[in-house]
């Protein structure tokens, strides 16, 4: 973007010459590396829009716990108040039956409502801004052909000062700008489509992203953060110490995107659901695509220099060895004498990213909830962990926790029944 | 000879790192997959003294099927079972009730609670008689008259802890087990219950010992009164 705006200024003189120029560039481009794969478009329109809807996961948060498909009622918690989506079926009392294609196109390009109100943020329409029109207007008519729900739901709980619609348009002057993908000539179509779909309707910034106090994302690296309204951390995608891929093969990537599972790595929590609503249905095209974005994000700044662990302290060694007591009890049968675990079924936890990670709410959890990967089509009977909050007390997780951060070369911050209980809050 | 010792030493050694890092031997079965479950629904059954936690082993299937169904989509609500299931399609879930009811598990030898006369005669008129005075039906009726529950999906009442079925009851009686769209026939007649009916009716289940069958199916009248029920949970049949 910077190298546009600076050719723009070299060639001020040529102006219109230049910018026809880049209209041409900009339309072949878009043909060129932001479309669908041939994989995608020797569908009919109407699968297109719901492989579009799909890979959106509008799903996700328009359909209640247990309820209506897409007829909304997910209550949304944030930090500034609980969002309930949207009824977004073509019913026309109660869902989006009166929209017009250039409605939902202001909806998800410019954040704005069909009556012209500035829509609220937890609609990801940062993101979606990025979509291109024909994509849009293909999800528009798939909406438009489910079955309309007629279903009111309530309205938002939003606090003050929030609640205060117009205070939007300010927070939009500072953090939102408006604008489909544009290619990076300088990469391949593969990776521009990956691009596209990360940033734009894969939403994945919602949140693998630290955010300010107003709620919007501090940058665009997708460095990881708490998620809002949950007690997960969605971990850094630039981090090799996190969920970045730079280490990974493609293949490996790709496997965790769409099937849950991977050699070395397991979806779970809110991740994992994202893998059945949504990204499980990737066409192979599109989940390589992404990969091949994914593992090229350069690493952020803030890596940690590798540090000499000093010998632990006697109190330390005892703290442990309560915990390994424990995981030779409770953990060993699966994971492994030597934490090595089986691949694809039961996770490594030596060498394991999320069990050392700095911040331990996910592997305290893990260990709280248990939990199973999602069933996915190429992994349709996974197997599961036991939630151990059920069989044992919250300072022998938090023993167990420390022992595996510790063992088989792990190195991570011991962690305290404190920590336990903060990690115990919110369902989600 | 000592080099050749030294060298086995060595070779033994490498043998042994290397069994330590071997993947850890996974059964390809279901009994494998279901771990998560049997840590608190027992492998094998066990009462000591406070267990809260269901029999499932032997239940009926379309009951399993539901009730994994309503923990996943918010209608019965524990959260440990919700979290767990959030992620498993029908099929899978299917598959783990058709495991779990043909799980053939001795019965454990019922609990030991002291029940006074009026509390058993109370509880064995409710359970096998019921009160028409106030339309509170038989739990027979629905339950089966061995109490081991109604094809396709109504639950037995034995082989339960006291402490489950109190909560059960107490929770059909506080508003619904089941956060259904439609009334449901056995929250209306659990909140016809005393408390004191209820702890009675508990106390009695728990200290029956287990025998008999499931039987067919349910009674006209009672097929009529949980038309709702019926609905819900019709993809079971």
């Amino acid at each position: 973007m910077m190298q546009v705006r600076r050719a723009i200024f070299g060639v001020w003189r040529n102006a219109f010459l230049f910018l026809g120029y880049m209209l041409t560039m900009l339309f072949a481009a878009n043909v060129m590396a932001v479309n669908a794969s041939t994989e995608e478009t020797s569908l009919s329109g109407q699968q297109r829009g719901e492989y579009l809807v799909r890979v959106g996961n509008c799903l996700g948060c328009h359909t209640a716990k247990g309820g209506q498909p897409f007829a909304g009622g997910y209550r949304l918690s944030t930090s500034f108040g609980t969002f309930v989506t949207p009824n977004i079926t073509p019913d026309k009392e109660t869902g989006i039956g009166l929209w017009s294609e250039e409605d939902f196109w202001k909806a998800m390009h410019e954040g704005k409502s069909r009556d012209g109100r500035l829509l609220y943020p937890a609609f990801p329409y940062t993101d979606y801004t990025k979509v291109t029109r024909e994509d849009a207007s293909l999800i528009f008519a798939y909406l438009q052909s489910i079955p309309a729900v007629s279903q009111v739901n309530p309205s938002h709980e939003i606090r003050f000062p929030y609640n205060y619609r117009p205070l939007l348009y300010i927070w939009r002057t500072l953090f939102f700008k408006q604008g489909v993908y544009e290619p990076d000539q300088s990469r391949s179509a593969k990776w521009n489509r990956g691009a596209y779909l990360v940033q734009g309707l894969g939403h994945c910034n919602a949140c693998h992203i630290a955010r300010n106090v107003l709620g919007a994302s501090q940058d665009e690296t997708m460095a990881g953060g708490q998620i809002m309204g949950s007690n997960w951390y969605a971990p850094s995608l630039t981090s090799r110490r996190e969920a970045g891929g730079m280490d990974w093969t493609i293949e490996e990537i790709v496997a965790l995107l769409s099937s849950g599972v991977s050699r070395r790595a397991m979806m779970s929590g809110p991740m994992a659901t994202v893998v059945r609503q949504s990204l499980q249905y990737l066409s192979q095209d599109d989940a390589r695509a992404m990969a091949i974005y994914l593992k090229s994000l350069p690493e952020s700044n803030n890596v940690q220099p590798e540090v000499n662990y000093p010998p632990m302290p006697d109190n330390v060694r005892r703290y442990l060895a309560q915990g390994e007591k424990i995981y030779v009890k409770y953990c060993q049968d699966c994971h492994g004498i030597s934490g090595q675990g089986a691949p694809g079924i039961y996770p490594a936890l030596a060498d394991n990213r999320s069990v050392i990670m700095v911040i331990p709410t996910n592997v305290i959890r893990t260990v709280l909830n248990g939990g199973y990967p999602p069933t996915t089509r190429a992994n349709s009977r996974p197997y599961g962990m036991p939630p151990f909050q059920q069989v044992i007390r919250d300072e022998e997780v938090a023993q167990v926790v420390s022992f595996i951060r510790n063992a088989w070369g792990n190195h991570g911050s011991l962690v305290s029944a404190v920590d336990v209980g903060q990690s115990r809050e919110g369902s989600h | 000879m000592k080099y050749f010792i030294l060298i086995l030493l060595f070779v033994l050694a490498c043998l042994a790192n290397a069994a330590e890092t071997l993947p850890v031997d996974v059964p390809d079965t279901l009994a494998e997959r279901v771990k998560a479950c049997t840590i608190c629904h027992g492998a094998e059954d066990r009462h000591d003294g406070d267990s809260y936690y269901p029999r499932i082993a032997g239940k009926l299937e379309g009951y399993l099927f539901n009730q994994l169904r309503h923990f996943r989509d918010g209608r019965r609500y524990y959260q440990p079972m919700a979290i767990l299931l959030e992620n498993m399609s029908d099929e899978y879930l299917r598959e783990i009730a058709r495991y779990f009811a043909v799980l053939n598990l001795p019965y454990p030898s019922p609990e030991s609670i002291t029940l006074q006369p009026v509390e058993a005669n109370l509880a064995r008129r409710l359970v096998y008689s019921g009160d028409s005075r106030r339309n509170i039906p038989a739990c027979s009726t629905c339950h089966g008259k061995e109490l081991m529950g109604t094809a396709p999906f109504v639950p037995g009442l034995l082989g339960l802890p006291r402490a489950y079925i109190t909560a059960q009851l107490g929770g059909w009686h506080s508003g619904g087990l089941i956060r259904g769209k439609v009334a449901n026939c056995m929250a209306d007649i659990a909140k016809q219950l005393t408390y004191e009916e209820i702890n009675a009716i508990a106390k009695w289940l728990a200290v029956q010992p287990v025998s008999g069958e499931p039987v067919g199916e349910l009674s006209v009248e009672m097929s009529q009164r949980c038309a709702n029920l019926a609905l819900e949970n019709g993809e079971a049949r």
